[in-house]
């Protein structure tokens, strides 16, 4: 069965390369939403290198550059996903309440249909998150949607700032707590874990701060402290090196991890799905900490049953970057339409709206001077959609990564294989489940056996 | 005894403030004017009136008298829908989710007809005026499970109880033998998918055997023979009395489920889910089925399928000649989310038109209730909503709805818990 995935995987793959060809573009004549700099009507923008290099009325092609037509469409930053677990292929290392040095980068995975098909949605970086079966998890990777490469180090966004994945609440507590009988199996575990972490990790830069200063001492017969990855990784941390982004729900648990960031010096931290922020937005505010969110899930366990879609615009209008994210294959091709949420709940403007899937989510994962919106220096990183993007009847036209168009909808076939072969048995389907299951992609990895979640009579195979 | 009247006193409190927060709906004569009116089966109606009287619209159109003491609601620069109506719903079953005691929806054993969703729906459950302000005024309520796991029943969206809430249909449910895999974790071996398949198949044409069996003792002895709780539950399908709603999604399994219909002869049957539907397209068309079909917001089931086949789905079903009501299955309760569905499927190819019969009449058709829903006609029950604009649009507001004639009051913890917290006071500081 593997085999036939990866014949199947690279014959995707070689269609997609035939899409490529230059990243010297002129995008003609389309709307053009900057998101920070206004909404201009015909307008071209100018890609060059890979780069945006002008954006302006009448601009004509220097040779060498492949125009497209985008008059009476939609020109867009592309899409940034702060909340993602595709193009990797672990997700959990569930074996311990702290995993800080695992990295889901050493999983990437760049023939994943998955990363194609949110290029359909317009997005072009998302954040490749490790899963919330840990109080402090494992690192995190910032990717481009490079479909078509082969080398899974060509996903990375190069440069992108560090950033780790934390978990609260019912996720840790369950899989530790409930599921190994270990700490932590409350909220006030999840407390106890994170500052015992940070408070060895500060031991750990004292001893090495302590010893690389003496070493040079005349005398100094001591020896180095034991390297522990996960120990330097916590101090990253603690030195700002590295943006926490911290999976969480209630009130509660988000005024604890203020405060424990604020006693450690955690300046960078990042509130992921948070749908209990509202109640505390002013104190998230204050701390300068900012939130990820659904736009509209709850109900899918207790900790978000007290939820509201009206999150993301309380929490804008209280001052906190809010970006809205995915957690989900499907629901990352429509951010743009969870972005209109805001308008149905809260009455946010089109480009507070677009901000959320654009410049926001870019300023927490560090990247806001290179992506997020359409200026003149930043990556050309573009989405042209058929309608507003805002509409539910727009479409996502062309999507273009490094000013190379990794996805065209008048291009894209009907069937993603080259050579269809009849006798290839790829008959079996794939169904995900909907009627009562968790929705939450976070713990993937860390669930139980496919036995025991479905049983095995008859029907339930 | 102090603390008994202290208990009496915070309960006296509660139940006050409870009331102050939950506003009741309202019953009575309502003329809603200058309206546009999609009426869905006759087309649009700019600035006329709908009278609602007695649970009914009374009246629609633009010279429509006023009833004396009617309350008249100025829809000036607004629309008229009909109630979008889901056909994919958990509603009053799940309160939340991953948790047992907070679920009903799923009964132990893989013969369970007898076990009716009527019975658990929760008129009181958060998640119905969630959805229902968002102008979803009826929703089929389904169980979930093994082979026969139970009766899905219509209901309206306001009611204390079931009874109240019921919009006249039930139907059983049969989720056929599934071939496909239940996602990326389902890590089984073709030959293993394969044997739970055969197997599976031969327990469903046991069971229908033994029904086919019992309706037969059942008419010689008109009646009299024991009590059989399965078999009497599954009587009316096999008499052709009750529909048989069937959930089937790999392309595969669709044909098979066809051709076991057509086998057994079963008179009225729907398919649900039809994932794949639009690969067999032709073949559904020509069994003169009716689909629900969905979720449209969903991935493609093939890793070669083309990226947007699961929204182009519905359409290429209708294009096919095959009747389809669109369906949410949100997981997250978000049947809100039914617009936004139907407006995928009209965006990727089925066209507004088609996409809002798919949640309004047709729906009502398959249910056999058109009678008395899914479209705004006089004579209907007055199951509608106002809105700002094109409810498939994300931004639009909708700013009344009515159920049964009853206008529901325009709050749900949601808007409760907004109110509450855009400005919270205190804020940071507590004043002490």
């Amino acid at each position: 069965m593997k085999k036939i995935f990866t014949i199947l995987f690279s014959v995707i793959v070689l269609y997609a390369q035939a899409q490529q060809n230059t990243n010297n573009l002129l995008i003609k004549g389309g709307t053009v939403l900057t998101i920070t700099k206004g909404t201009l009507e015909s307008t071209d923008v100018l890609v060059t290198n890979g780069k945006i290099a002008q954006i302006g009325k009448n601009l004509s092609a220097p040779s060498g550059h492949q125009t497209i037509d985008a008059t009476g469409m939609f020109v867009m930053p592309g899409i940034i996903d702060a909340h993602s677990h595709a193009g990797i292929d672990a997700v959990n290392e569930a074996t311990s309440p702290v995993t800080a040095e695992v990295n889901v980068g050493d999983a990437l995975n760049p023939f994943q249909i998955g990363l194609y098909r949110a290029l359909g949605g317009g997005v072009t970086t998302i954040h490749s998150m490790h899963g919330s079966a840990n109080a402090i998890g494992g690192q995190c990777e910032t990717i481009k949607l490079r479909y078509g490469v082969k080398d899974p180090e060509a996903l990375r966004m190069e440069g992108a700032p560090r950033t780790i994945k934390f978990a609260l609440g019912e996720n840790p507590t369950r899989v530790h707590g409930g599921g190994s009988n270990i700490v932590p199996r409350t909220r006030m575990g999840v407390e106890f874990v994170i500052r015992q972490a940070f408070s060895q990790a500060k031991e750990y830069m004292t001893s090495w701060d302590t010893y690389n200063k003496q070493k040079n001492q005349k005398g100094f017969r001591g020896t180095p402290p034991a390297y522990n990855y996960r120990l330097e990784t916590l101090a990253d941390i603690l030195k700002g090196n590295i943006i926490v982004h911290c999976h969480s729900y209630r009130a509660d648990e988000l005024q604890m991890m203020l405060k424990v960031a604020k006693d450690f010096g955690v300046k960078r931290l990042v509130f992921q799905h948070v749908n209990e922020g509202f109640k505390v937005a002013p104190e998230i505010a204050a701390q300068g900490a900012m939130a990820s969110v659904f736009s509209d899930w709850w109900a899918y366990k207790l900790e978000v049953y007290y939820s509201t879609a009206y999150n993301a615009a309380i929490l804008a209008k209280n001052g906190v970057t809010t970006s809205i994210n995915s957690d989900d294959g499907e629901l990352m091709r429509h951010l743009y339409h969870e972005a209109a949420k805001t308008q149905k709940y809260g009455n946010l403007t089109d480009d507070e709206a677009l901000a959320m899937i654009t410049i926001n989510p870019a300023k927490q994962l560090g990247i806001e001077n290179r992506v997020g919106s359409l200026e003149a220096g930043k990556d050309a990183d573009i989405a042209i959609f058929s309608k507003h993007p805002l509409s539910i009847y727009a479409i996502p036209m062309v999507t273009i990564v490094d000013g190379i168009v990794r996805f065209d909808r008048a291009k894209d076939p009907d069937d993603m294989r080259i050579v269809v072969d009849p006798k290839q048995p790829l008959e079996i389907a794939t169904f995900r489940e909907h009627h009562g299951h968790s929705h939450e992609s976070c713990l993937e990895g860390a669930e139980l056996s496919f036995e025991e979640l479905f049983g095995t009579t008859a029907n339930q195979e | 005894m102090r603390s008994k009247y202290i208990f009496l006193l915070v309960a006296f409190c509660i139940c006050f403030f409870a009331e102050a927060q939950n506003p009741k709906a309202k019953f009575g004569t309502f003329a809603l004017t200058n309206a546009n009116i999609e009426t869905v089966t006759k087309g649009v109606i700019n600035n006329g009136t709908v009278i609602i009287k007695d649970g009914k619209i009374a009246a629609v159109g633009t010279n429509v008298q006023i009833p004396q003491g009617a309350e008249v609601i100025d829809c000036k620069g607004s629309w008229i829908y009909p109630g979008m109506i889901d056909s994919g719903t958990t509603l009053g079953l799940i309160e939340f989710g991953a948790y047992a005691q907070a679920t009903d929806v799923s009964e132990v054993g893989d013969v369970v007809p007898q076990v009716r969703a009527l019975t658990a729906v929760n008129p009181n459950s958060a998640a119905i005026p969630i959805n229902r302000i968002s102008g979803v005024t009826t929703a089929l309520t389904v169980p979930d499970g093994d082979l026969f796991c139970g009766t899905a029943a219509l209901i309206n969206l306001h009611g204390y109880t079931p009874d109240q809430m019921f919009a006249g249909f039930e139907g059983l449910i049969l989720n056929y033998p599934r071939t496909g895999r239940r996602g990326g974790f389902d890590r089984r071996t073709d030959e293993e998918i394969k044997k739970a398949n055969d197997k599976a198949i031969a327990r469903l044409n046991e069971i229908w055997e033994k029904a086919v069996q019992y309706h037969k003792l059942d008419s010689a002895t008109k009646g009299t023979t024991g009590y059989y709780p399965e078999m009497q539950a599954l009587i009316p399908v096999v008499r052709g009395e009750m529909t048989l709603l069937i959930e089937v999604n790999a392309a595969k399994d669709i044909k098979a489920a066809l051709k076991w219909v057509k086998e057994k002869n079963i008179k009225k049957v729907v398919l649900t889910g039809v994932a794949e539907g639009w690969r067999v397209a032709d073949e559904i068309a020509k069994a003169n089925i009716p689909v629900l079909a969905g979720p449209v917001l969903e991935l493609p089931s093939r890793d070669y399928d083309r990226y947007d086949k699961a929204y182009q789905n519905p359409g290429l079903l209708k294009k096919a000649g095959v009747k389809v009501a669109i369906r949410t299955v949100d997981g997250n309760l978000n049947y809100r989310n039914l617009p936004y569905h139907a407006g995928f499927a009209a965006a990727y190819g089925m066209g507004r038109e088609d996409a809002l019969k798919a949640i309004t009449i047709v729906p009502a058709e398959i249910f056999g209730v058109s009678d008395k829903l899914g479209s705004i006609e006089q004579g209907k029950v007055a199951n509608l909503f106002v809105c700002s604009g094109d409810p498939f649009e994300t931004k639009t507001q909708v700013s009344h709805v009515f159920i049964e004639g009853w206008q529901m009051p325009m709050v749900s913890r949601q808007t409760l818990l907004y109110d509450e917290f855009l400005q919270r006071d205190p804020g940071v500081t507590k004043q002490k």
